[in-house]
């Protein structure tokens, strides 16, 4: 235990990161290492090229969603505390945190309305707080890929759009989009077990 | 259950009384002359029983099933079982003898491969591999506890001397029977959780053990087996090792059987486009070898099977035809649901053979604690191991479940059996216990399993429909795990996950799917095209339903009520009918008559969709005509696809409407097809110039109504059949628009500046020019302007519809010299000032007629329907925009 709490000592502004995220000291030591590891230069922050070095992220097609996700606001660099909040989406809910949560505390990373933010974000691509017919189009596109054709595609969209399209506005908002998941386990569904 | 047991019972007396005759009249007298009549019961007899048997348990599952009390209290397991002691009774009471046994080679060899093939086959892939390291945990490690425990612990009570000293047995048949007894059973808890209906997780743990601890127990069975037979003294310390080798032999020799053969068939179906009849038959053959193959090569068959069916499915569903999936879905529910009837009554019936069995209460009521103590205990200690491993932890309510549900059944049974009792004295205690233990588990158990489950409020499954935001966003949710264990560099579960996908994506599917099937392969596809589907059958239900009752009141129609879309229109007629008399008003005031035949005339369509194309029939033994099943499917949902897009925003209108907009464009197509069917698609035609500006006017109101775009539209032409001219429709949508809108808000912002508005809240007018259009451009045809206007007229002088074509012929020919009598009725419609006094019915009636469709939602739409409107105008007028498929440019540009 001494030598891991020594080790975090290594990480800068380690204890307002915790408070902030949630993380285990362990996580946080393993999730600096790989920041360490994915910061090529040493220069203490991470670039965009930094995590598209990441193999496997090239062929994902949401990769460079993802990516973006890192950097907020056009920014070009994020640092530990920020790569550390952005993977804080991903630490699975405890129940315990949810019903002794302080109220006046702020929402946690990873309640189910920052992972469901998380993932409209990535749909949203201009930022605009919906997501348009273009930009649904543009998800099913990288999702369904090229086996369908283009009209299908679009039919497809009209179709989910519609459906999660209350107001009738065209586009989905926020609380469409997270009215449309409330009946999946987002808690369980956007959570990786590693980040406690 | 007497009826059941009736065939059961003369079975013995028919051998029994037809025997002799035959044996005496053959051997010492000449042949007799030809026998009008003979009894040949012997050549018969063995498929005739296996037929009756069967027979036997399907009519006890009627019987069971007749009523619904007892099935939802009483498992139909129990229910079988019992009524095979029944039978077994009876058969030893007539016969004298036990008969008809559950026999180890007919159950392992016939009765299990369909169970387990279904249970592969069906099993819910993503949710099994989710789980796969706790189901494999409890499988392995899960089975070997309890095997080992169990004997271990009779050993001891044997030793402890509470097992009667008859009972000989060692250490190594107390292992052996333990490992047979230890093993939970697929067709025992398939049985019981399918009634039971606990949540996915759940259920796919327990099942998902039974199936993979198959592996171990036959491990464990052949290696106690052998040592057993070679005497513990022979044992040396290599046959263990071989032991533990042998359980990775068998079930990755197993698994790698099971996927060869997946493989095999997933390639085979691929190349059957020709012989579609086959493809079920290659399912369950490959399935069959696999299993069999395994068997031969004493690897895990129930392994082999149930990779195979899990392995084989995705690529196996993609190649094969609609047809042959039912067909597949069917046999194998049929095969199985069979099979695992027959096991239980057969079980039921070998439990009365006391010669088999010996009784001995230690060892009995032994076996029963210890089997549940220590599945309870090792599930306890495994779920403990497991959780920290686990997102989702397993909580206790699980795992009572979990302890609860691991029941016994007829592999068991069949294993105990195959014992050899020269090597195991003991065998007949065993039989003995197996039977008790499995009846226990069985009833007792199932009987109770449901409402414990109720009473610790075990998390159900729930169904809801799959919603294609759904499948998207898991779909996202995937890739961004996948990305995220990336980023945090650890390769996990989503980490392969994704690898795998892509691999099959790239490799695997491209090989084992045919290209058609490749190219539509995607889930959200999948959803999409589903819902399509299932909107069309209800859509099709629906309309007929609304078609019969509607069609029926027609010839009275003064008096028609009843149907919820005919008081609309029945309110609209009575404030326009009245002035209906004169043949050339008919147009400007629009009875209501008019609309509901052009309702009438619209249910039609759908409700006649499906006869029409029925006529196709073919007689090959090696085809089945697809074209008329996957061609219905197809327009069907084609048709729906439109339909959907365009009614899904509006649920709040009635059904007549959100029907009756689609079929607005189509029949408007129609009539171009019927009349000028030189035009391929809707937007080829060759305009005139002059006439293209009212040409997009018109079309922009039609898109404006239909607020979707439709990217199906050409696919669509295909269908010209009916061809019904009746837009009236539309004004009924239109009136009930404006009428709605006038009265909640009046202000002239509804009123539309431009003419195009005018003519939108006249869709008559708007009806005319599109066919003017066609007037002009094609002046050599008949002109549709006569069709549509000949059709309202002979629909609102005769009282039936019965006959549209006959009134229409007439018409044709009479009406277009003058085309201006289609200008007409325009004229006055061309006062867009003040359009109210063809709306002219009391507020009230107008509020009425509304409350039925569309009510104040309405409004926003209209509202934002203007802009959007203008917008497509203007790029509709450029004439650059004009293409063929000008209606989704459109609705893009809106949007967009």
């Amino acid at each position: 235990m001494g030598s891991l709490s020594s080790r975090a000592a290594v990480i800068p502004d380690v204890d307002s990161i915790r408070r902030e995220t949630g993380f285990s000291q362990a996580c946080l030591l393993h999730l600096h290492h790989r920041f360490q590891a994915l910061d090529r230069d040493k220069k203490g922050y991470l670039s965009r090229m930094d995590l598209q070095q990441i193999g496997a992220l090239a062929v994902n097609p949401l990769g460079d969603r993802i990516i973006d996700s890192f950097f907020p606001d056009r920014s070009q660099r994020v640092d530990f505390s920020g790569f550390v909040r952005v993977l804080a989406h991903f630490r699975p809910t405890e129940e315990e945190d949810s019903e002794i949560r302080d109220p006046k505390k702020p929402e946690p990373l990873n309640s189910r309305m920052n992972k469901l933010r998380f993932a409209f974000q990535l749909y949203d691509l201009d930022g605009d707080g919906k997501i348009s017919w273009q930009e649904m189009l543009q998800v099913l596109w990288l999702m369904v890929g090229v086996q369908v054709t283009e009209e299908q595609l679009e039919s497809i969209t009209d179709r989910t759009l519609q459906e999660a399209d209350e107001d009738e506005d065209g586009a989905v908002s926020f609380l469409e989009f997270a009215k449309s998941l409330e009946k999946m386990n987002v808690e369980q569904k956007m959570s990786i077990r590693i980040l406690k | 259950m007497l009826r059941a047991a009736l065939p059961l019972l003369a079975l013995p007396l028919v051998g029994a009384a037809e025997e002799p005759p035959q044996k005496s009249g053959s051997p010492g007298e000449p042949p007799p002359g030809l026998a009008l009549f003979r009894w040949q019961w012997h050549e018969v007899e063995a498929p005739y029983l296996v037929a009756l048997w069967i027979l036997v348990a399907s009519l006890a599952k009627i019987v069971f099933h007749l009523s619904r009390k007892v099935t939802s209290l009483v498992p139909e397991s129990c229910l079988l079982i019992l009524l095979g002691l029944v039978l077994g009774g009876i058969v030893l009471a007539v016969a004298k003898k036990a008969e008809y046994q559950l026999e180890p080679g007919t159950f392992f060899l016939f009765l299990l491969p369909p169970i387990v093939l279904d249970s592969g086959y069906f099993m819910p892939s993503r949710l099994f591999f989710d789980n796969l390291g706790a189901i494999l945990t409890y499988a392995v490690v899960g089975t070997l506890w309890n095997a080992f425990t169990t004997g271990a612990a009779l050993w001891g009570l044997q030793q402890a001397g509470l097992v009667a000293p008859r009972v000989q047995a060692g250490f190594l048949d107390f292992l052996l029977f333990g490992s047979l007894i230890s093993a939970v059973d697929p067709v025992a808890v398939l049985a019981v959780f399918e009634e039971v209906h606990v949540n996915e997780t759940l259920f796919i743990i327990v099942f998902g053990e039974s199936l993979l601890n198959d592996a171990v127990t036959v491990v464990l069975y052949k290696v106690c087996n052998s040592f057993v037979e070679m005497g513990s003294a022979n044992v040396q310390a290599t046959d263990y090792l071989k032991g533990v080798a042998s359980l990775f032999v068998v079930s990755l020799g197993g698994a790698a059987v099971g996927l060869v053969f997946a493989f095999l068939l997933a390639l085979t179906t691929r190349f059957t486009k020709r012989v579609r009849i086959i493809e079920p038959l290659l399912v369950f053959l490959l399935a069959y070898a696999a299993y069999l193959t395994a068997e031969m090569a004493s690897l895990s068959a129930i392994l082999a099977v149930t990779m195979c069916g899990l392995g084989c499915k995705k690529y196996v569903e993609a190649n094969i035809s609609h047809k042959s999936r039912t067909a597949v879905k069917y046999t194998m529910k049929t095969l199985a649901s069979c099979a695992e009837t027959v096991i239980f009554m057969l079980l039921g019936i070998s439990a009365v053979d006391s010669s088999k069995w010996a009784w001995d209460s230690g060892l009995v009521l032994g076996t029963l604690v210890f089997i549940l103590f220590f599945r309870a205990l090792g599930v306890v200690l495994q779920t403990w191991v497991l959780n920290q491993f686990r997102l989702v932890p397993l909580d206790k309510i699980d795992q009572v479940v979990m302890s609860y549900g691991g029941l016994r059944g007829a592999v068991a049974f069949a294993l105990v059996i195959l014992l050899d009792r020269t090597k195991v004295p003991a065998k007949d205690y065993f039989v003995a216990t197996t039977i008790v233990v499995v009846f226990f588990t069985v009833i007792v158990q199932g009987l109770t399993i449901k409402p414990l489950v109720k009473w610790l409020k075990v998390k159900r499954s729930e169904h809801h429909k799959p919603t294609l935001n759904q499948e998207l966003h898991e779909h996202t949710f995937d890739h961004i795990l996948a990305a995220v264990e990336d980023v945090v560099g650890h390769h996990g579960y989503h980490y392969w996950r994704d690898r795998w996908e892509q691999f099959d994506k790239k490799y695997l599917s491209q090989l084992l799917m045919r290209r058609s099937a490749y190219r539509i392969r995607d889930q959200i596809w999948d959803v999409y095209y589903r819902l399509n589907i299932r909107d069309a059958i209800s859509f099709v239900d629906q309309g007929g339903h609304v078609l019969s009752s509607a069609g029926l009141t027609l010839p009275s129609m003064p008096s028609r009520n009843s149907v919820a879309e005919t008081s609309v229109t029945n309110l609209l007629r009575e404030s326009g009918s009245g002035a209906c008399l004169d043949l050339q008003v008919i147009d400007t005031v629009r009875s209501g008559r008019d609309r509901e035949d052009a309702v009438m005339h619209h249910l039609l369509c759908g409700g006649l969709y499906k006869p029409r194309r029925r006529y196709k029939a073919s007689c090959s033994r090696h085809y089945i005509s697809e074209d008329a099943q996957e061609r219905q499917d197809k327009e069907i949902f084609q048709q729906n696809m439109k339909r959907r897009l365009e009614s899904f925003k509006s649920t709040k209108h009635n059904i007549c409407f959100t029907k009756s907009k689609p079929r607005l464009r189509k029949t408007g197509r129609r009539k171009k097809d019927g009349v000028a069917n030189a035009e391929a698609t809707n937007g080829k035609p060759p305009r005139d110039l002059g006439f293209q500006d009212t040409a997009a006017v018109i079309l922009t109101v039609e898109s404006d109504k239909e607020e979707e775009s439709d990217s199906s539209e050409t696919e669509k032409e295909d269908d010209e059949g009916i061809i019904f001219v009746a837009r009236a429709t539309s004004e009924v949508l239109q009136e009930g628009k404006v009428s709605g809108s006038l009265e909640v808000c009046p202000s002239p912002r509804i009123i539309p500046p431009s003419p195009t508005c005018a003519e939108k809240e006249l869709p008559w007018k708007s009806g005319h020019g599109d066919l003017a259009v066609y007037v002009s451009s094609e002046t050599t045809k008949i002109v549709p302007v006569d069709m549509q206007t000949g059709w309202n007229q002979s629909i609102s002088s005769l009282e039936s519809l019965a006959s549209p074509p006959c009134t229409q012929a007439p018409t044709l020919t009479r009406l277009p010299p003058h085309p201006l009598g289609a200008e007409e009725p325009q004229a006055p419609l061309h006062l867009p000032s003040d359009p109210r006094p063809s709306f002219a019915f009391p507020p009230s009636l107008a509020k009425a007629g509304r409350s039925h469709s569309e009510s104040s939602a309405d409004i926003p739409q209209q509202q934002e329907l203007q802009p959007l409107m203008g917008h497509k105008n203007r790029t509709h007028l450029s004439p650059g925009t004009a293409n063929s498929h000008w209606c989704i440019p459109f609705n893009r540009g809106g949007r967009l």
